[in-house]
């Protein structure tokens, strides 16, 4: 049985550690980098609540080792926001009550972000579909809907004003 | 829900990898984007000794224009393949395939090479390669061999591969020009494995009629199942919609599904026959209007 070492930046600081290879990035996450917005709901892939940002592209952290990402640039929903500035994201499910227990939302809110990156003006139906791979069990995802809908017109003013 | 403890090690060439699964006698397992297997391993599913991990392979990250076809190497991420331009031009029935592969998130990790090795009835792309006729290039202590995808998968999860070889590239031909692709896929939600899918690619003659078509369905057998006789019933014949038709059912006809919690095994023969219907109708729409005509 093998410990390893692994490096990577979690929100913009590296950390290093020291990790079984048995460990998932979720558990090294949430264990050794005090990273407790990534949830574990069923830990084989299906939930979504485990979701992060590695190297750019969202990815289930259950799904992942922590030694495959040694190296890797991670972000957790503790770095969506600026500080105390929320993300348009957090501040449309805030308004919108795109949330009730909150569980599965830091999945839901990286997964959207990566779907208005792609597509910054989706149709309800393309949201739902990207919505898919994300369970809710307190919603019935009108309200995350909604939310979503509201940022991406944010998030396109915003570019727009950025010219 | 944590996997069992195992040794990990970091391939640094294919050769390498290839050293230690044949070092492991059969006890190793290779790793590529996770994203089966890392959930067989939580589930203690799977438990091998060790891993060899092929993420820092960048020699196996490539997709290649070659002559009649496209090689694309094993570690490429679905995602990568499914927003390729060169692969939409060259191999269009790809793209729309892997659209049905789970979700985005699943795709941005999980590589070609893995789900041809892991060989799941249900999975889109070795029914794509089955329609398609591609090759699977493996490598092994020996060399490197060529296997059809026909030879290549052989049952439930199992395929060719021998414990000390792995994937490192699928060679996929080139579709002819303005090939009509289309898939239609049965299951339970978006983003769930195929309860039955199936995939049409097929060229148009001259005067409109079928010159040729590849049909594979996905879940109707513990392999992909190609669609030989209604290949040979559709060539050279104008896609009426009797003749559509009787193509779905020869569809149908060639499954040899199996009862399971998603369905039974006529269920699945029964909706293979729609599914096929409507992948024929959506690959070619000018089937409603020379029934017209
Ligand atoms: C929620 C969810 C939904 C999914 N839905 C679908 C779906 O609808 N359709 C679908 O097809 N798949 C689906 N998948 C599976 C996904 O497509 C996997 O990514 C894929 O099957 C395996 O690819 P991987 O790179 O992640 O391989 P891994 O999980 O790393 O490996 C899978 C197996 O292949 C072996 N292997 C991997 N690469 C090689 C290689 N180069 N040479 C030899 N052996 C190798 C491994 O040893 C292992 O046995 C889903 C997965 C999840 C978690
Ligand atoms: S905990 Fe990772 S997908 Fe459910
Ligand atoms: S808010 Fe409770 S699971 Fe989504």
């Amino acid at each position: 049985m093998t410990s390893l070492d692994v490096t990577m930046t979690v929100n913009g600081r590296t950390v290093t550690g020291r990790v079984e290879a048995r460990r998932t990035l979720a558990d090294f996450l949430r264990k050794d980098c005090a990273a407790t917005g990534v949830h574990l709901g069923c830990e084989h892939g299906v939930c979504g609540a485990c979701t992060v940002v590695l190297d750019g592209c969202t990815a289930r952290s259950c799904c992942t080792l922590a030694v495959q990402a040694d190296g890797a640039e991670v972000m957790t929903v503790e770095g969506l926001a600026d500080g105390t500035d929320l993300h348009p994201l957090q501040e449309a499910f805030w308004a919108r009550h795109g949330l009730q227990c909150g569980f599965c939302t830091p999945g839901i809110l990286l997964t959207m972000r990566e779907l208005l990156a792609d597509n910054p003006d989706p149709s309800e139906e393309e949201i739902r579909e990207s919505l898919s791979g994300n369970i809710c069990r307190c919603t019935g995802y009108q309200f995350i809907v909604e939310a979503v809908k509201d940022a991406a017109a944010v998030l396109r003013a915003s570019s727009a004003d950025r010219g | 829900m944590k996997p069992a403890p195992l040794d990990y090690i970091r391939a640094t060439s294919v050769a390498h990898a290839v050293q230690v699964l044949a070092e492991n006698d059969g006890d190793g397992k290779v790793l590529a984007g996770g994203q089966s297997l890392v959930p067989l391993l939580a589930m203690r599913l799977s438990q091998p000794t060790v891993l060899v991990d092929l993420g820092g392979l960048g020699e196996l990250s490539y997709i290649r224009d070659e002559s009649g076809h496209v090689e694309i190497g094993a570690m490429v991420r679905a995602r990568t393949v499914e927003i390729s331009s060169l692969i939409a031009d060259a191999v269009p029935l790809l793209p729309v395939a892997l659209r049905h592969v789970g979700h985005v998130t699943i795709r941005n990790r999980g590589t070609v090479g893995g789900s041809t090795a892991h060989a799941d009835p249900a999975a889109e792309l070795p029914a794509v390669l089955r329609a398609l006729d591609a090759d699977v290039v493996v490598t092994g202590p020996s060399g490197s061999r060529t296997i059809g995808a026909a030879d290549f998968f052989q049952g439930f999860l199992t395929t060719a591969l021998a414990p000390d070889e792995i994937v490192t590239a699928l060679r996929v031909p080139k579709s002819a020009p303005g090939t009509r692709v289309a898939v239609q896929e049965f299951a339970r939600r978006h983003g769930d494995f195929a309860i039955v899918a199936v995939f049409a690619a097929v060229e148009l003659g001259a005067s409109g009629e079928i010159a040729a078509a590849r049909i594979a369905v996905a879940g109707a057998d513990q392999v992909p199942v190609r669609a030989a006789a209604a290949e040979e019933l559709l060539a050279g014949q104008d896609p009426s919609p009797a003749v559509l038709r009787a193509a779905a059912a020869e569809v149908a006809g060639a499954t040899r599904p199996f009862d399971d919690i998603h369905g039974t095994a006529d269920y699945r023969k029964k909706i293979t026959a729609v599914l096929a219907r409507r992948c024929l109708e959506q690959a070619l729409p000018t089937a409603e209007r020379s029934s017209a005509a």
